[in-house]
Order: C-alpha cells, then structure tokens, then sequence
C-alpha cells in the first residue's frame, strides 16, 4: 500500500498549485504514471479519494499511463520495460524504488546496465483545472 | 508537469527531533562507521533514533550493523524496520549486495523517493549516512529537507581537511548549520586540523583513535559500542549532540 504515500505527495502538490493559482474549487487533475513503478490504480484512485480536501470535493482524478523507454548509453539501443520479465521480488524493489531497475536489468543487446529511463519512471503531476 | 514527491518530505520528516547528517568531503574517512557507532550510541542512551543510509552506491551501515533479512513494512508507505535498536533504512532492502550503478540523476530520483515514502516513527534523532563529496545526494539533501544539521568527518591528512573545507564552504552557502569536525584515525598526537577547524570558525568535537580492534567488531553492535570510537563518540554525544 505505499500508493497512500504516492497519492499523499499527489494531493499535497496539488494543493500547493491550487492555492499559488488560487483556485477556488479544483475540477480536475491529471496524473501520469510511468509503468516502471507498477503503481496499483485502484489502490491509487481510492487513496486519492481519501485524501482529498474540500476545495478537491469535486475534483475527477484523471491517470494516464505512460509506457516505459529505456535507452542504452553504451549501443544506444531502445526498448520498452516488460514487466512480465521479471521475478516477482524484483518487480517488487523496482516498484518501491524505480532506480534499482539499474540493479536487475540489462540492455537487452549488449547487456550494459547503464541506460537511462527516458519516458515512464513513475508518478507526475500534469495539470490541475479549476475555478477561481 | 510536476514531480509530486519533494512536497510531501517534510512531512514525512515532521516526528523527527534532530536530523544529523554524517559527511566529508572526502571518501573512506569513516563516515558510515561514526554515523552507524553514534546512531548506536544515541540508542542506547534511551533516546528514539533512526539510521538512514543514503549512500546508495557503496552502502556499509547494514554491514556494520549485521543487519540481516530484515525488510520494511509496507503501510501507507515504507515503515523502516528496527534494526538493533535503530530504526534502520537503506536501499540494501531493495537492490540486496548487487552491484547498484546509478548516475547522478538516478541518485537524485531515489534519494527522492525514498524521503517521500518513508514513514519514520517519532524520534529523537536521524542520523544519516553520506556519499563521499558535495554531490547529488548532499545538493538534494539540503535543497529538500529542512533542520538538517551536519557532523563532518575528516582525517589528520591535509588532503582530507582540503575537502573538508571545500564542504563547509557550500554548505556555509546553502545555510545548513555544521556541529562540528571530528578528527578520525588519529595516530598522533599532532593538533594541526583542531588548529585549522578553529580557525574556520567551527567545533572541533574529538579526535577518535586508530582502533585495530575496529574490523573484528564489524557486523557485531555490542562490540562497536566497546570500541576506542565509540568511547569518544560516547564523549561527543554528551558533550555536544544532547
Ligand atoms: N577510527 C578507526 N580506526 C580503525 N579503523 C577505522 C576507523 N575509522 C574507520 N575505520 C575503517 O576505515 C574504513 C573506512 O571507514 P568507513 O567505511 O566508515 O569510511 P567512509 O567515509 O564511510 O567511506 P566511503 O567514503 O567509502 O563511504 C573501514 O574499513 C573502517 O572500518
Ligand atoms: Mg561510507
Ligand atoms: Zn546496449
């Protein structure tokens, strides 16, 4: 359940926005997660239904899911991240600390584990819509 | 677009009374094993403390503390185990004894997950140990994290005290309040880096012996507490930390 703490640093910058924008009453905001963190959406949508505040009461929570892109450094191959790939402890590290990636996966051509994540590493903040 | 994550640390940090970051300009001084023998220290003086190994390339403090199988707690986020007495965090938990190769956006991005996952206990006090330098994880640390304060380790060689200076300079600029420098490995009797340390206008608070006997206490808590370093750390902790 470490979604909770997900959600909580969602809703906490959220509000932040929401006050520097002054907005009233938020309608809506999107949220993107990148698969390599592997974040339950139903743990995440409820948490953040818990979590949040009044000026949120109606607020729609919009997620999107963003596909994984590694890239090598060494050969500049580029795959996507397969979660069906790995062992489940691993997939586990990965989704509490997405870097440990670095850890269990190889480039898939020459075998470096020196690649970069250039899309989908984990949870974003998009845009927050509401009224002044 | 916005990373999430840095709003919430302080949140996280908010039951913790002191956060203590254990840092040197310089590698293999013996940060982690001061880090580790004064969180142990802290302990046993009845206070509430946390280890937090930030060093996530080359991390010992699980090594120094024979910290074994233990894995945290997934509540609401991560809840560290305890660990001799220590509430006790580190990415050991999640990439085992492999090789870990981040570079230093990698370094950043796990340093901040982990402060914003990480729900601490109340407690007294944190004591963090560092990477060698003014890298990622220092910049991030201060940038994030309000009321950290810095114990700096050096050795009685000039070319660590050079990096220790360079240190103090940044984090005189960053505003980050230092306790002090302690002398490590002292085979001496010299006091030219006490001299030096007082002449930048900070605490020299001990000079800690070569102790031989320290590698045979390595992975056992009771026998670092009986070490010459932990006597004066011991001293540090009265004297100074509380
Ligand atoms: N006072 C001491 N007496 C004897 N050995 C010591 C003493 N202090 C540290 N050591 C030994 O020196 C080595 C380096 O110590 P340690 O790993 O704590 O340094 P470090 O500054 O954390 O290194 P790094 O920069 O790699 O993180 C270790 O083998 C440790 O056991
Ligand atoms: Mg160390
Ligand atoms: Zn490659």
């Amino acid at each position: 359940m470490h979604e909770w703490a997900l959600a909580e640093a969602v809703i906490a910058a959220a509000t932040r926005i929401a006050e520097k924008e002054k907005l009233k009453e938020v309608k809506e905001v999107t949220i993107d997660i990148g698969e390599l963190q592997q974040v339950e959406r139903d743990i995440f949508q409820f948490a953040l239904s818990q979590l949040k505040p009044v000026s949120f009461k109606n607020a729609k929570f919009q997620i999107t899911t963003a596909k994984t892109e590694l890239r090598c450094r060494v050969c500049e191959h580029t795959w996507l991240f397969r979660k069906q790939k790995l062992d489940e402890n691993t997939a586990e590290a990965i989704h509490f600390v997405p870097e440990v990636a670095h850890v269990y996966i190889k480039c898939p051509k020459c075998a470096s584990p020196d690649f970069e994540v250039t899309k989908g590493r984990g949870v974003w903040l998009e845009s927050i819509k509401g009224a002044k | 677009m916005v990373d999430p994550r840095a709003s919430v640390i302080n949140e996280r940090l908010k039951r913790i009374g002191r956060i203590i970051v254990v840092s040197s300009g310089k590698g293999g001084v013996g940060k982690s094993l001061v880090a580790t023998t004064l969180a142990l220290t802290l302990s046993r003086q009845g206070c509430k403390v946390g280890l937090f190994d930030l060093d996530f390339t080359s991390p010992s403090t699980h090594i120094i503390l024979g910290a074994k199988d233990a894995q945290p707690k997934e509540e609401k986020g991560i809840v560290p185990p305890v660990v001799k007495g220590l509430a006790y965090m580190t990415l050991v938990y999640y990439s085992g004894d492999q090789a870990t190769p981040l570079r230093g956006a990698d370094v950043s991005n796990a340093l901040i997950e982990l402060l914003s996952v990480t729900q601490w206990s109340e407690l007294d006090f944190l004591v963090v140990d560092m990477p060698p330098g003014i890298g990622d994880a220092l910049l991030d640390l201060v940038r994030l994290v309000r009321n950290i304060e810095f114990l700096i380790v050096t050795t009685p060689s000039l070319l660590a005290f050079e990096t220790v200076k360079k240190q103090v300079t940044l984090l005189r600029d960053v505003k980050a309040p230092i306790i002090g420098v302690v002398e490590n490995m002292k085979m001496n009797i010299a006091k030219n880096i006490e001299q030096k340390t007082k002449k930048l206008g900070l605490r020299f608070l001990a000079e800690i012996p070569y102790d031989p006997k320290v590698e045979e206490a390595i992975g056992d808590d009771n026998k670092i507490l009986n070490t010459a370093i932990a006597q004066k750390i011991e001293e540090i902790c009265r004297t100074t930390i509380r």
